[in-house]
């Protein structure tokens, strides 16, 4: 008698790509708005971009039912945290909480790829990678999903010091000025469009600064 | 007299059924500082007056947010307040992520009523100790309730809980009809006066009380102490004026507050208050 396997999956990919780059008082967070499932679009406008806190923001690419989930659940942890300490959680506070809430579903994962970007304490960008079950890392830039093996490469080219030696781990932040982050994140996914079918149609660009948060879009490759 | 033989338990009913525990739970309410409500159609205002125990410690918060459209002000046991506000809170979440909605007002007033009437019935538990007025916005409108340790809420259009609330509650009683289509900023006015009347002659400063306003279009906020005392002090030059023919009345109704309040050893059981 051989081992029964399932015939439905509680899992779905929904496609897409997130990226987020940190600066030395901002921080980029873009995602493209393409859904997907199978070889099928779902919607070519969706958000996969979302505000945890006054200066913290989360992109995630994966199962966008469990993407949808994990949200609401730290929206709803974040004001308990407002009501008991009568302010917003800091961008490095809710990165802890993604990891313990990630993991908390160990054995029944969030098939959720996220990266998480703002400002820390004092101002400075900052960015924060996961995997789905909430090991994570503070890092100077970070892109995961479908088209994450595409761009990653290109951001190493771009921003990644040659040896340790030279820019520290503790100063990860891209010496890029704020323009020319998101010109190359429009760069960075306009090449990904290209050869990823699950990413196009629109880019969801969202900015960190001093001044507040603004979004802005680009449009793709609809094919 | 009679009532010390049965006023052990909560659980123990006295031969002229009423329930000692709850009532001195009540009683716990009464003793406590003040905290009024008023509402308009479209404004709720909530103030309290702040006692600190002595000039080096802060003073109790009594005014709790409980969500964007609800806020509470307690008098009484002010730990079992804030007790009972966390719950609210959780409910007010756990109502929001289910149904992606804010929980209308009314429904978390009776949860809170049924959590006290909980106490009121278990040998091992004690009623709660703390009045609450909630302050609320729905699809219906502004609202405004008193919760008491008894399980009994209302809804009101104006209620002064806590000590010396008697004054505030006269005062309210002679305004009240001009409430409902009062503007935001008359309500405010009107809740600072209303709780200038509970301090009887003692200088209203911002430092001793504290004001909050939930509205249309208007989150749950507690004003800042700056606010506040700009407002005190635009009615502060007009009040000087009428200031010494009102304070020998004042003085008058507080001594006829205190007489009542003795008299309700003997007489129909308070619940409904």
């Amino acid at each position: 008698m051989t081992k029964q396997q399932a015939n439905w999956s509680p899992y779905d990919n929904n496609g897409g790509s997130c990226v987020a780059i940190a600066g030395a008082d901002y921080c980029v967070i873009a995602a493209d708005t393409r859904m997907s499932t199978g070889y099928n679009i779902l919607t070519r406008e969706y958000s996969k971009i979302c505000k945890l806190a006054d200066k913290c923001v989360m992109a995630s690419s994966g199962f966008q039912a469990d993407v949808k989930a994990l949200q609401k659940q730290l929206a709803a942890r974040h004001l308990i945290y407002q009501h008991q300490h009568n302010k917003q959680m800091s961008c490095p506070a809710m990165a802890q909480l993604l990891s313990n809430t990630l993991y908390y579903k160990r054995f029944f994962p969030y098939y959720s790829f996220n990266v998480l970007g703002g400002l820390d304490n004092e101002g400075k960008g900052c960015v924060f990678t996961y995997d789905a079950v909430g090991s994570y890392e503070k890092v100077g830039y970070s892109s995961q999903g479908s088209g994450s093996t595409l761009i990653t490469p290109f951001l190493d080219n771009q921003l990644k010091s040659p040896s340790p030696l030279l820019l520290s781990v503790q100063d990860a932040v891209t010496p890029l000025v704020e323009a020319e982050a998101i010109d190359l994140v429009k760069t960075v996914f306009a090449s990904a469009s290209e050869r990823d079918i699950y990413t196009g149609d629109k880019i969801e660009i969202v900015v960190v600064n001093a001044t507040g948060i603004r979004r802005e879009y680009m449009e793709l490759r609809k094919d | 007299m009679f009532r010390n033989q049965y006023d052990t338990d909560v659980t123990t009913w006295s031969p002229a059924g009423r329930l000692f525990q709850v009532e001195y739970a009540m009683e716990a309410v009464k003793q406590g500082s003040a905290a009024i409500g008023l509402r308009s159609k479209t404004h709720v205002v909530l103030g309290c007056v702040n006692k600190a125990n002595s000039e080096l410690s802060s003073h109790q918060k009594k005014i709790f947010k409980v969500d964007d459209h609800i806020g509470v002000a307690i008098a009484g046991l002010t730990a079992d307040g804030r007790v009972l506000s966390r719950y609210m809170r959780n409910e007010c979440i756990n109502y929001n992520f289910t149904y992606e909605s804010p929980l209308p007002v009314g429904r978390l007033v009776v949860q809170l009523a049924d959590k006290a009437q909980v106490c009121t019935q278990r040998s091992w538990k004690r009623p709660y100790g703390v009045g609450l007025l909630v302050a609320g916005l729905d699809e219906s409108g502004a609202h405004l309730y008193y919760n008491c340790p008894s399980g009994n809420y209302f809804e009101y259009q104006a209620f002064a809980i806590g000590s010396r609330s008697q004054a505030a509650k006269t005062y309210l009683e002679r305004r009240f009809e001009n409430f409902t289509d009062s503007s935001r900023d008359d309500l405010v006015k009107d809740a600072i006066t209303a709780i200038r009347e509970t301090l009887q002659g003692e200088t209203l400063k911002s430092s001793i009380c504290t004001i909050a306003v939930v509205g249309i279009g208007e989150p749950f906020h507690i004003l800042d102490q700056g606010t506040v005392q700009q407002i005190i002090d635009t009615f502060e030059i007009a009040a000087e004026q009428e200031g010494p023919a009102a304070e020998p009345d004042a003085a008058e109704q507080s001594a006829a507050a205190a007489d009542q309040g003795g008299s309700t050893d003997e007489g129909v059981a308070p619940m409904d208050i």
